[in-house]
């Protein structure tokens, strides 16, 4: 799991703006000073990288706070996909 | 109404990226054409094209800009940003706010277009990137050259394939000249050279196997091009007020559509726009003495084009200069009427004309000076810039020595 947390924090390093570096769990995602596009992007770079499909919408409001928050919900839907059917 | 001047001009081009590199180039005689380095040709039968070649995005863009930078909008946003430099004007201060951005193309993003189709069709990508359509949209190039400089007045794209760019200047043109702008920034760009679309154009019959040889005998067709050209457009007195150095003045803007054949030309369709610059610009026929041909090198333009100058000029034909920069630099489509009227400008300055180029001898039904193989050292008083597209759209531009 904790392959996920630094996998996650090397996309949003790769587009933070405002990086307080290192990148630690527990920093807001709003605080890295992400644009619409760079939203697109990391959402992208998370799926290709770990072979899932995040249902994010832009429509609706971003349900995560924290880098933390998305890492455990990266770490869910891996375990549904290896979950046995 | 207020005079238009031409005090910035910015170029991408198979003969170089820059104005300068690129005059230098035309007025020489250089050769932009070689063999197909970007995309792939091995089902393909085009051994020619006029690439814009050693452009390194890096030079230009950091990493995150070319993330969202599709080929043409990077040609256009390198071109608007040397035409900027060189009218020294800064957009700050509420005059983003009175200046327009209206940059055409005839395709947009089509790399990004065609590298998403592969992915997805061909390959069977499960996701594909974020930011395609964003990339690709034929108004990319004006959205990026409006957030890169902060052009905040009157943005948009023009599309009318092959005269896109003449389209868009003269429109920016009459913007200026009404008051609505204080300047305008203004060409075209683009970038589709790709294996799809090349092999598209090959099914159209009109492609020169070996190299353009406009209004000459034994001419053969066209050869593709691509690259970008912008200029930057200003109220008279406004770069008087800033003692800018004008470059020239463009003077008239002729529209006319054929109602006709989709893409066989119609010499009435020409000669009513010529007449329409002419008329816009208040410019008598025995003023102008350069006229930029569209001179695409198919049989069928070249002819056309002859007998729409001679119902245009009538008795003052003959004095006329008239080249195709396009056997140079090749048909860059949307981006050509950019590329060209960037010509214009550089040959009233510099007193010269560039040549037609690969000319190999008359061809009886194109019996006018065609400036061949070498340019010639000659006053411009006065020059036309022609663009007359697919579907029958026509474009042509007037421009005028600055006296002041």
């Amino acid at each position: 799991m904790a392959d996920v947390a630094s996998g996650v924090i090397e996309i949003i390093a790769s587009k933070a703006r405002d990086k307080s570096d290192p990148i630690k769990l527990s920093d807001r995602l709003d605080s890295f000073g992400l644009d619409s596009l760079d939203v697109l992007e990391i959402t992208f770079s998370v799926e290709e990288k770990f072979n899932i499909e995040i249902p994010f919408n832009a429509n609706r409001p971003f349900e995560f706070t924290t880098v933390a928050q998305l890492v455990e919900a990266i770490e869910r839907l891996l375990s549904q996909k290896t979950a046995p059917a | 109404v207020n005079r238009v001047v031409i005090t910035g001009l910015g170029v991408v081009s198979p003969l170089g990226h820059t104005a300068k590199a690129y005059w230098d180039a035309l007025v020489a005689g250089r050769s932009g054409f070689g063999p197909p380095t970007i995309f792939a040709t091995d089902r393909l039968s085009t051994k020619v094209v006029a690439e814009v070649k050693d452009f390194v995005p890096g030079h230009h863009f950091d990493a995150r800009q070319i993330g969202v930078l599709d080929r043409v909008s990077q040609f256009a946003v390198v071109a608007a940003r040397e035409a900027i430099g060189q009218s020294g004007l800064s957009f700050a201060d509420g005059l983003g706010e009175q200046t327009a951005a209206i940059i055409g193309s005839g395709i947009g993003g089509q790399t990004t277009q065609d590298d998403n189709f592969k992915r997805f069709y061909k390959e069977g990508a499960t996701r594909v990137p974020p930011l395609i359509i964003p990339r690709t949209m034929p108004s990319a190039p004006a959205s990026q050259i409006s957030m890169f400089f902060g052009i905040k007045g009157p943005t948009y794209a023009i599309s009318t394939a092959c005269a896109s760019a003449s389209h868009s200047i003269g429109q920016a043109f009459h913007l200026v000249r009404s008051g609505a702008v204080t300047c305008a920034l203004a060409g075209g760009s683009e970038a589709q050279l790709t294996t799809a679309t090349v092999k598209a154009w090959e099914a159209m019959r009109i492609m020169a196997p070996d190299t353009c040889r406009p209004f000459s005998a034994d001419r053969k067709g066209m050869v593709l091009g691509e690259g970008a050209a912008v200029l930057v457009l200003e109220m008279l007195n406004h770069a008087v007020a800033r003692s800018a150095d004008i470059l020239g003045e463009i003077v008239g803007f002729g529209m006319s559509a054929d109602a006709g054949d989709l893409t066989a030309p119609d010499p009435d369709g020409m000669t009513r726009a010529m007449n329409a610059a002419l008329a816009d610009a208040a410019l008598a026929p025995d003023a102008i003495d350069y006229v930029n041909a569209h001179g695409t090198g198919t049989t069928a333009n070249d002819v056309t084009e002859t007998v729409a100058l001679h119902r245009t000029f009538t008795h003052h034909a003959r004095d006329i200069r008239i080249s195709s920069t396009k056997s140079m630099v090749g048909h860059a489509l949307g981006a050509a009427g950019a590329l060209e009227a960037a010509a214009v400008v550089k040959a009233i300055r510099d007193g010269t004309i560039p040549p037609t180029m690969n000319y190999l001898a008359p061809d009886p039904a194109c019996d006018l000076d065609y400036v061949p193989n070498e340019a010639q050292r000659s006053p411009i008083r006065a020059a036309l810039s022609n663009s007359f597209a697919f579907g029958g759209l026509n474009a042509v531009l007037a421009f005028r020595q600055f006296m002041g």
